[in-house]
Formats: structure tokens, C-alpha cells, sequence
């Protein structure tokens, strides 16, 4: 019965959200308030519903109620109850309705939140998010219902993948969703800002902290997929140029781009109509993602089952959100009037770079991740396009971009010069050239581009800071004042220097366990030694384990150093009963920022195991670079002059006091 | 500068770097990709001879596990042709005989295949892909063992 109510919800969700599809944008383009009045209560109540249905399949998880066909394919009695709940989205249905849930939350969120919007673009922004609804909602309804019964119903479930078996499944979905589908807001105040054809620096201000959010949630769930990924599989790497890594990384390049491209718009009015071109490709790519990854065209741990009527759906929603707006900004950007021109030596000029380097990026990850599927399509030929590919392209264009990183904020707007903002950073270029000169000396000259890779990180993270101190003047006021200062300054400075900081820090882990990581595969038996980055590793065998739902060999291995036992390191492989598939679970020992990495092969007839170690020298900084940048970016955005609703203070009232007086 | 002087610095810029993006790319997809083939297309067909990285995939065949410490052999086959592969290493978790598998590595002068990295599913019900269409070809794929849900 309960599940009944869910799929019944989903369909009322779907019913008001066709009525806030058309409603409110047919009342913004006629002037009249009343009907462009119902978008927020639409909104809402939509989302509700939405939310219901998703708590009526949680329950159907929670009480292991396997007569649903989607609960029994992925579920079972034995599963700990964290897992009953995960298990939710650790299924092709299941996740598209959280996706679908996340989508409602952000409509409702622009509802709650716009009260202070202008009018129309309130009711066409809403109106867009609709329609992003309404198609997703037929998607679920039509070829991917999760509340599907089966009679009779099955004593016992067929149990989640044990690989998503794991805390990391529990956050890494709803994060990454939430700056997937997040971004459909900028999109969808594009999509408004065409149909009313105009767009202003109020604009600007109204989108920002959306994409903000949306790209805090995005860095946020890469992070979190990553590390995860790392642990998991135990394969240690971080990132594996998968196209599904890369489905996500596409929107979050764009989505940067975004951000930067929208502080122009804000300050200087320029930009507009890229700005509105970078929004629809971000959500665009969120959605090619989506695309990717749940139609099956790409195999993955992502990919659950396949069905080509799934793919075609996910294609034609793709083609008609894509096409449409493109189409619509052909239409509509050239009655957009462009800003004004400015010196290429300048913050705008700097931030037009950043643009244009992030976006170029992107487009060589698209190729890269589209390309086998081309030339399958045209020639047949199976090909795969791995690190390699990525390391030659996405690698030198990386490399101007974060140069350039410490300069940029230091170039004031409009016109500015080299020299000063060179002299600002002098004392940096200083310390990065004296990291490379450390590094050189510590290899004996060995390697020369990670030494080189060490300098720009530490440019980049030193550098970041260099607006701050400059802004504070230490030097001419003294420490206490420049302290005094330092807290003064705006917020949304302080977010650009910890993002900046925080890039630079995933550079330097990046570049640390690139060049200097360690490996080490060794079959051993009771008492045999395996020595790695100056630890000793000494095997003392298998103890079997069992766990709710699987069996174990847990190994024992004492660390030593220097002759002295440090601490003990238990990697695992398990199997799990209900699909009988083995996993291996890694033991990490965190060392300051390096890692100690383990896990463990097969088992032979003699009783011996393959231990493969690895020395992952700084490899923390990765994640927390990424931790980092978000934290810079939520201190961005509770920059009062970001704060959503803020606005409602300056230019947006006129504007809304304006455009109500003409509607 | 000028406006005009300026939006041709612009339009250089921009069209100078695209350009680099265009030859890298160019350049990283004639050297850098990695071709699929199965045994038959090695064995017969004569690809994949002149040293370069491909993937081989196929099935594990039955009783051709042979595990020496941490290196371990086993022959990869289409049911057709088979290749030796040699590989050092932790194996998947789901590394079975008789299941699809891809091994990614380069042609040993003496005719086996080095692998430096062997992929397998990521839970029962996946074939990678390659290996699926290429038992198709091969009227040998069998629906049952590859259940969707």
C-alpha cells in the first residue's frame, strides 16, 4: 500500500509539475501576477510529493519488502540498517529518484528563497526547472519505475553489490547530485533570462550563489567518489580517467568557468552573453553525464542494469534540453547587449583567460571521454582512451592556467600592468623557485619535472595569498593593524584565496604521488618481510572473520621502523555469501599527509597471499585540496553581498520596482 | 591600443590556444590511444605486431590459472585463437576462469602477451562490453550469463 502512495505521488508530482511547466512562464510573457504567482506553491508542493514517494521506497528498503522488484534486485534482510537505507540509491531507479528529488529540492529552494526576485524571472526560472522536471519524472514513470511489484513475493532479497557496500555510497551520490542538478538552476535562470531577453549585472548577483552551491556540492562529491574509489577497489589510484569520472569532471571545469565568468558580469557588466552560453553547457554536461552513466552506453561500477529504451529516453531528453536552448540562445543572445571591451592586462582580461584555458580543458576531457564511443559508431574499431591520453592534453593546458592563478586577482579591473602585480608576488616566486631548486637537489637532478611541478604548487598556494597581505599592508601598518585589516576584508577574498590555496595543495599531492610514490607486490607467508619507503612490513597470517553478511581473511602485518614495531595494518578480502563475490578491502595508515596503502591478492594452495604495498607520499593533500576549495567557497558564499536575498537591497529592487510598474 | 587592435589580440589569443588544444589532442589520439582486440585478431590477423599497447580480451580459459608467487599466467581465448598472458600482480576480485576479462599491456617478442593490468568485471552480472560483442561475432555469446535485472 505504501509503495502504492509512492508511485501515486510521483504522478501528482508529475501533474503539478506540467502545470508549473506552463503556468507561470504563460503568465510572465502576458504580464498577469496571478498566474505567475503559482510557480512557487507549485514548486513546492511538487517537491513534496517527490519526497514522499521517495520516503515510501525507503521504507519498502528499510522493511526489506521484497515484493517490489527493485527492493529484492538490490536489498537483503541481512544488510545493516545504514545499508538498507543506501541501498535506496544503489540502484538505477532509486538513484534516478533521488536525482529527481534533488531537482524538486532546488526548485523549492529557488521558491523559498526568491521572494526578493524580480517577478517574471522568479516565475520563468521556476517554469524552466519544470521543465527539467517533467521530463525526468516521465523517465521514472515510464521506463524506470522503482515501485514495480512481483507476485509472489520473494523470501529474501539478491543483496547490494558489496562493492557499494560502504559508507562512501551513503555520501557520495547525494553530494555529487546535489552539484549535478544544482547547476539546473543557473541553467534554468538562463533559460530565463533569454525568454525575457534581458540580463544585468543583477542577474549575475542572483546566479552566483547558486552556482556557487551547486559547485561546492560538485567538488564535494568528486572528492568524496575519488577517495572512495581508492579505498574500495584497492587498486590506490585516485583517479583513473574513467569516462565516468569524467562525466562528472566535464561539468565541474565548466562550472568553475562559470563561477569566474560571472564575477565579470557582476562587476563590469561584460561577458553576458558567454556567461548565459557557460550555464546551459554546464547543466548541459551535467546531463550528458547522466546520460553516460545511466543509459549503459559506458560499462562502470556506475552502470547497473541496462536497457536500451532507457538510453533512447535519456538521449531524446539530452537532445530536446540541449538543442532547445541552444537554439534558443541563438536566437535570443544577439538581442543581449554585449558589454564593453577592456585591456587584455586586467582582472577581466585575467579571469577571460581562466575561461577560456578551463573551457579548452573540458573540451579535450569531452573528446577524450566521446571518442571511443565515435569511432565504434564510424569505423567499428573498439579503442579506449586512458591516462595517457589525458596526461598530454589536459596536463599542458593546465599549466598557463594555474601560473596565472596567483596573478590574476592581484590585476585590478579595467586596466592594469604586469609589473605591480609581479612585484607582489615577488617573495613567492622566490620561495617556489627556492622549492624547485630543494627538490632538485633532494632527487640529485632525477626528476626534474616533478621538481618543477613542486615549484608551481607551492606558487600556487603561497601565491594565493598574496592579495590578503597586499590588501592588509603588513608592511607600512604593522602587524596589528594588518591583522585589524585582514579580518576586514571582504569574504568573498577570503574564499578566493582558500580555493586558490586548496588547488594548489591538491596540485602538490598530485605531483607528490605521481613522481615519488612507492610499490612493492610480494607473495609472503607467516614471518616474511616487505620493505617499503623505510618501513618493514612482516606478515603474522590470515585470521578468518565473519561479518552480517560476508566472511573474511583478515591479515595481520606489523609495521616496523628502524627494528621498532610501530602499529598493525589488518587488510581484508571478503566474500560476501548472498552473490559470492569477493572484495578486498585495503588497510591505509595515514603518516602525517603520505599514506601507507595495502591490500591483499588471492590466497594460493600452499596457504601464502600476494600483499601488494604501496608509499603514497602526500596523497592526502589530493582530497584535502579539494576539502579546501570548498570551504573557500562556502566562505564566498556567506559574502553578504552573495547572500541569497540579499540583493533585495540595491539595483534587483529598482529593476523589480521598474519592471512592475511597466508589466 | 585601439578597439579593433584590441579584439585582434583577443581573437589571437583565444584562436592561438585553441589551436595548441587541436594539435594536442591530434597528437594524443594517434599515439595515445589504446586499441581492443581479441586472440584471433593477434593470432591471424597479424595486429598489434610492432610492440604498441593494446587490450586483449576474451575469456579466462578453464584450467590455464597458473599462479607463481605474485606472477601469474593464464591464456586468454575467443574459443577460437588463444594468447598466453603473463602478468604481475594483484587480480581483480572477480578474476575467474571461464569469465570475460581484458588485459591491457603490450606483445612479448617470444609471442605471449605482458600485461601490466588486468580489468574484470565489477560484479557478476557485467561482461565488459568488448568482450561481449566480440563472442557475439562469434555466435557464441550466451544470454543467460549475462542476467539483467
Amino acid at each position: 500500500m505504501i509503495a502504492e502512495t509512492g508511485h501515486y505521488a510521483l504522478v501528482l508530482a508529475l501533474v503539478l509539475s506540467l502545470i508549473q511547466s506552463v503556468v507561470p512562464v504563460w503568465g510572465a510573457a502576458r504580464g498577469d501576477h496571478r498566474l505567475m504567482a503559482t510557480a512557487p506553491g507549485t514548486a513546492i508542493a511538487v517537491f513534496a510529493f517527490i519526497a514522499l514517494s521517495f520516503a515510501a521506497l525507503t521504507h519498502a528498503y528499510v522493511t526489506s519488502d521484497f515484493s517490489l522488484v527493485n527492493v529484492w534486485a538490490n536489498s537483503h534482510s541481512s544488510q545493516p540498517l545504514l545499508y538498507k537505507y543506501t541501498s535506496v540509491w544503489g540502484n538505477h531507479e532509486g538513484s534516478m529518484l533521488l536525482w529527481v528529488l534533488i531537482l524538486g529540492l532546488f526548485s523549492a529552494l529557488v521558491a523559498l528563497f526568491g521572494n526578493s526576485m524580480p517577478e517574471r524571472l522568479r516565475a520563468n526560472v521556476l517554469g524552466a526547472q519544470a521543465w527539467v522536471l517533467t521530463a525526468f519524472l516521465l523517465f521514472i514513470l515510464f521506463t524506470s519505475n522503482p515501485f514495480e511489484r512481483q507476485i509472489p513475493a520473494p523470501f529474501e532479497g539478491q543483496d547490494l553489490n558489496p562493492i557499494l557496500q560502504d559508507i562512501g555510497l551513503a555520501i557520495h551520490p547525494p553530494l555529487l547530485y546535489l552539484g549535478y542538478v544544482g547547476f539546473s538552476v543557473t541553467f534554468s535562470f538562463a533559460i530565463a533570462a533569454m525568454l525575457s531577453g534581458r540580463i544585468d549585472a543583477a542577474w549575475a548577483r542572483w546566479v552566483r550563489p547558486w552556482a556557487l552551491a551547486a559547485w561546492i556540492f560538485l567538488t564535494a562529491g568528486i572528492v568524496m567518489g575519488s577517495y572512495w574509489a581508492y579505498y574500495e577497489l584497492g587498486w590506490g589510484g585516485f583517479w583513473f580517467w574513467d569516462p565516468v569520472e569524467n562525466a562528472s569532471f566535464i561539468p565541474w571545469l565548466v562550472g568553475t568557468a562559470l563561477l569566474h565568468s560571472a564575477i565579470v558580469m557582476e562587476k563590469r557588466e561584460a561577458l553576458k552573453i558567454w556567461t548565459i552560453l557557460l550555464a546551459i553547457i554546464t547543466f548541459s554536461m551535467s546531463l550528458l553525464g547522466t546520460f553516460l552513466v545511466r543509459s549503459g552506453v559506458l560499462t562502470s561500477v556506475h552502470s547497473f542494469a541496462n536497457d536500451p529504451a532507457r538510453g533512447v529516453f535519456i538521449l531524446m531528453i539530452l537532445l530536446v534540453f540541449i538543442g532547445g536552448s541552444l537554439v534558443l540562445f541563438a536566437v535570443r543572445a544577439p538581442m543581449l547587449k554585449s558589454g564593453s571591451l577592456f585591456k587584455p592586462i586586467s582582472r577581466e582580461g585575467a579571469l577571460v583567460f581562466n575561461n577560456l584555458f578551463l573551457s579548452t580543458a573540458a573540451a579535450t576531457v569531452l573528446i577524450g571521454t566521446l571518442y571511443p564511443l565515435f569511432m565504434e559508431a564510424v569505423s567499428g574499431a573498439k579503442i579506449s582512451v586512458g591516462a595517457p591520453f589525458f596526461d598530454m592534453t589536459f596536463g599542458p593546458l593546465m599549466v598557463p592556467l594555474l601560473a596565472m592563478v596567483p596573478i590574476g586577482p592581484l590585476l585590478s579591473w579595467k586596466r592594469s600592468d604586469f609589473y605591480p602585480a609581479m612585484q607582489r608576488l615577488f617573495i613567492v616566486f622566490g620561495l617556489a623557485i627556492l622549492a624547485v631548486a630543494v627538490s632538485l637537489a633532494v632527487t640529485r637532478g632525477a626528476e626534474v619535472l616533478a621538481a618543477l611541478g613542486i615549484g608551481l604548487s607551492v606558487w600556487v598556494m603561497l601565491g594565493a595569498f598574496a592579495e590578503i597581505a597586499t590588501r592588509s599592508g603588513f608592511r607600512k601598518a604593522g602587524f596589528a593593524t594588518g591583522i585589524r585589516r585582514m579580518a576586514g576584508l571582504p569574504r568573498s577574498m577570503w574564499g578566493t584565496a582558500l580555493s586558490h590555496f586548496g588547488l594548489g595543495m591538491t596540485l602538490l599531492g598530485i605531483v607528490m604521488v605521481t613522481a615519488y610514490q612507492g610499490e612493492a607486490v610480494r607473495e609472503v607467508g607467516p614471518g616474511d618481510h616487505v620493505k617499503i619507503a623505510g618501513y618493514e612490513l612482516v606478515f603474522n597470517g590470515l585470521t578468518p572473520f565473519s561479518g552480517p553478511n560476508f566472511n573474511a581473511d583478515v591479515a595481520s602485518i606489523d609495521v616496523r621502523r628502524g627494528g621498532v614495531s610501530r602499529f598493525e595494518m589488518h587488510p581484508a578480502k571478503r566474500i560476501y555469501t548472498t552473490r559470492g563475490m569477493p572484495t578486498t578491502e585495503s588497510a591505509i595508515k595515514t603518516i602525517g599527509f603520505s599514506q601507507l596503502y595495502l591490500a591483499l591478492g588471492d590466497k594460493s594452495p600452499d596457504g601464502k597471499i600476494v600483499l601488494r604495498a604501496w608509499w603514497k607520499p602526500l596523497i592526502t593533500l589530493i582530497w584535502l585540496g579539494g576539502v579546501m576549495m570548498m570551504i573557500g567557497g562556502g566562505i564566498s558564499l556567506m559574502d553578504r553581498r552573495l547572500r541569497v536575498g540579499a540583493a533585495r537591497s540595491s539595483a534587483a529592487q529598482r529593476r523589480k520596482e521598474v519592471s512592475d510598474a511597466s508589466a | 591600443m585601439t578597439r579593433k587592435q584590441k579584439r585582434l589580440a583577443a581573437i589571437g589569443t583565444i584562436g592561438a590556444v585553441l589551436i595548441a588544444a587541436v594539435l594536442l589532442v591530434m597528437f594524443a589520439l594517434r599515439d595515445e590511444i589504446v586499441f581492443f582486440y581479441s586472440p584471433t585478431d593477434v593470432v591471424v590477423e597479424g595486429k598489434a605486431q610492432n610492440g604498441e599497447r593494446f587490450r586483449l580480451g576474451g575469456l579466462v580459459k578453464e584450467g590455464s590459472i597458473d599462479k607463481q608467487g605474485e606472477k601469474v599466467t593464464f591464456v586468454i581465448t575467443d574459443t577460437d585463437k588463444e594468447l598466453p598472458v603473463v602478468f604481475v600482480g594483484i587480480l581483480p576480485d572477480l578474476f575467474r576462469e571461464g569469465q570475460g576479462v581484458i588485459a591491457e599491456g603490450k606483445l612479448a617478442a617470444n609471442g605471449t602477451f605482458d600485461a601490466d593490468n588486468v580489468l574484470a568485471k565489477h560484479d557478476e552480472n557485467y561482461m565488459p562490453k568488448e568482450v561481449a560483442d566480440t563472442l557475439k561475432e562469434k555466435g557464441l555469446w550466451q544470454e543467460e550469463g549475462t542476467v539483467t535485472q
